[in-house]
């Protein structure tokens, strides 16, 4: 099957592509790309992977691909799939490794004068107090058993309440910054000791603390509802659960090999290994998924911390005019329990969204207050050259994707083919030429992360908004980047 | 005998081939560390013991790595010299022999998140085996 990429796909309209389902698929897929990114990922498996995901047993709605979509393992990466709690599985590989990998973004009192002649500064002293790139790990955050046992149940609240960040930033995280249901106790030994040491680190590959400006505004109204305004400086910090998730996910698809074959489910593909949800395999997945989500809310949440230190050291001035507050912080590895309306009646699923973040419409009850009337905010990262989006939610996307939406630009190369493109070249110095400056842990992270080895993330953002699953309300440019 | 890298967008891959299944996993954990870093630099100064159990001989591979990966993230272990002493009905025993990453002194080319089962093989061949392993990047 997986040399077989023929898939046969019809065009409902210029941003969807329905994947119809034959032979044992229980469902359509749909993908939303534009023509052009059709050609492009037709050479891939990942149009194939949809298809896989659509065999599963009680999935509800269609299978469906983002314009970010790209091969995953099992599950494509851009993927969503909605499960019925009581037919449906659970799947690790519907998640990812890096369970809760996520953004949050910073907005600021501050002007993009104010900082423009102390980037330099202020990028060197965020690298300095924020541990990134292979095997960082903090010293001088020490957690002894209860602690950390806590930060797994709590996440963001843990560390709120022991002094890294504010009350109010709870409110604008995605769940409140805690996935309920965590179980420490189903937590391997050695996911507890990747974990220990990474809290509060960046971690490697394309994970990144990024300083930046609002450079465009596409929505006015909603823009000040967020708070944002032109020339304004933001932060955004892009990471997840570190070793501590992988280890997660590592532990349980050994498991769901075992319990696919126990239930005897029927898999297309080994990497879509899953237990049915209610089954004691799954609901074991779901409670140590959220203990990892909930490592990754903490870790967003200390780095957000040390990020308003460096801010308030290097300038010099205080939380008052420095104003550093949460926007909004999004997951986009993560299975979720929610309510969604499903041929016309409500119906609890078990939502896997992989590279993919969620997109609630206005007035949905799970968005904070300050945000019923904007929708919920979406957060969509692009390279370190680019640029990034600020988005919202939508009805569209409450009706058609289970309130889900793109999660960022996706590779075009891999990173061998990165490193060749940028052979010879200096790629710190030709980003400071453009304004940006860069600090990397190596060089080889910054070489293979260089703006060509990614989609455009503006072609990427233009299809979810033309297809109305999310609306653009800004533009954010980097002016400083610190990569894992 | 030996391995070729699968260039792939997103994560890299091996192709490994060998004389038999003891030196396919051997080979494939010498690649290993010659992505994360340079073989050359490395001195055997340790060994740890290692035992892992799967179902069948893809499982046992990917535990196998998946180990080694780990007693690299956790004790900074790099490793260079590996033995299978037995193999077989679900359970791999083996050593590996290395040393503590010297920040100054060794290089890390490539950090390895996980090692995967995505197209995972272990195969026997007319002339030996052969394996084929993807890498989270």
């Amino acid at each position: 099957m997986w040399e077989d990429l023929s898939v046969r796909i019809e065009k409902v309209d210029d941003y969807r592509w329905r994947i119809p389902r034959e032979g044992k698929m229980r469902t359509d897929g749909m993908v939303y790309l534009d023509e052009r990114m059709l050609n492009q990922i037709r050479q891939e498996q990942s149009l194939l992977q949809v298809k896989n995901v659509a065999h599963l047993p009680g999935i509800v709605g269609n299978s469906l691909g983002m314009p970010d979509i790209h091969w995953g393992y099992g599950f494509p990466i851009g993927g969503v799939a909605a499960f019925d709690l009581k037919k449906g599985i659970i799947s690790p590989g519907g998640v990812g490794y890096d369970i809760n990998c996520g953004v949050r973004l910073l907005r600021s009192g501050v002007e993009r004068s104010e900082i423009r002649t102390r980037i330099k500064e202020i990028v060197d002293a965020l690298f300095r107090n924020i541990p990134a790139g292979v095997g960082s790990r903090r010293k001088d955050l020490k957690l002894d058993e209860a602690q950390y046992r806590k930060v797994l149940l709590k996440g963001a609240e843990w560390a709120v309440k022991q002094g890294y960040g504010l009350g109010e930033d709870l409110e604008h995280i995605e769940e409140k910054g805690c996935i309920p249901g965590a179980d420490p106790d189903l937590i391997s030994q050695k996911a507890y000791e990747r974990g220990r040491a990474q809290l509060g680190t960046l971690g490697s590959g394309n994970h990144f603390v990024e300083v930046g400006y609002v450079a465009e505004i596409y929505d006015q109204a909603l823009a000040s509802a967020l708070g944002l305004s032109l020339d304004q400086v933001t932060v955004i910090v892009h990471t997840g659960s570190r070793g501590f998730g992988h280890q997660v996910c590592d532990d349980y698809i050994r498991v769901m090999l075992r319990a696919a074959e126990k239930y005897g489910i029927e898999l297309p593909d080994k990497q879509l290994c899953c237990a049915p949800i209610q089954s004691p395999e799954g609901e074991n997945y779901l409670a140590a998924m959220a203990c990892a989500a909930n490592f990754a809310f903490t870790n967003r949440q200390l780095i957000t911390h040390w990020i308003r230190e460096t801010f308030e050291q290097v300038m010099e001035i205080g939380p008052g005019k420095l104003q550093l507050q949460l926007v909004y912080d999004v997951c986009h590895n993560i299975a979720k329990i929610e309510t969604h309306e499903v041929e016309g009646r409500k119906q609890r699923v078990c939502v896997h969204r992989k590279g993919a973040t969620r997109s609630f419409a206005p007035n949905h009850p799970d968005i904070p207050a300050a945000y019923k009337k904007t929708g919920q905010p979406v957060l969509i990262p692009g390279d370190m050259g680019r640029c990034s989006y600020v988005l919202v939610g939508s009805q569209r996307a409450m009706r058609e994707t289970f309130g889900s939406t793109c999660h960022g630009a996706g590779r075009v190369m891999s990173r061998h083919q990165a490193k060749k493109a940028a052979r010879g070249r200096a790629v710190a110095r030709e980003l400071e030429d453009r304004g940006i400056y860069v600090r990397g842990a190596s060089v080889a992270t910054l070489v293979e992360e260089i703006s060509e080895a990614y989609k455009d993330v503006s072609d990427v953002v233009e299809v979810v908004h033309a297809a109305g699953i999310s609306k653009k309300v800004a533009k954010l440019k980097p002016m400083g980047v610190i990569k894992g | 005998m030996g391995y070729e890298l699968i260039d792939h967008t997103g994560d890299l891959g091996l192709k490994i081939r060998s004389v038999d299944l003891k030196s396919l996993f051997c080979e494939a954990a010498t690649a290993l560390f010659d992505v994360i870093s340079d073989l050359d630099l490395i001195e055997v100064r340790e060994e740890r013991e290692i035992s892992v159990v799967g179902m069948d001989n893809e499982e046992l591979l990917v535990a196998w790595l998946n180990e080694l990966l780990y007693l690299h993230e956790v004790e900074r272990l790099l490793f260079r010299d590996f033995k299978i002493i037995e193999i077989g009905e679900g359970k791999l025993k083996g050593t590996a022999g290395g040393e503590a990453l010297r920040e100054e002194y060794h290089i890390i080319k490539t950090a390895i998140k996980a090692v995967t089962y995505h197209q995972l093989e272990v195969r026997k061949e007319n002339d030996g085996w052969s394996g084929r392993i993807i890498f989270d990047i």
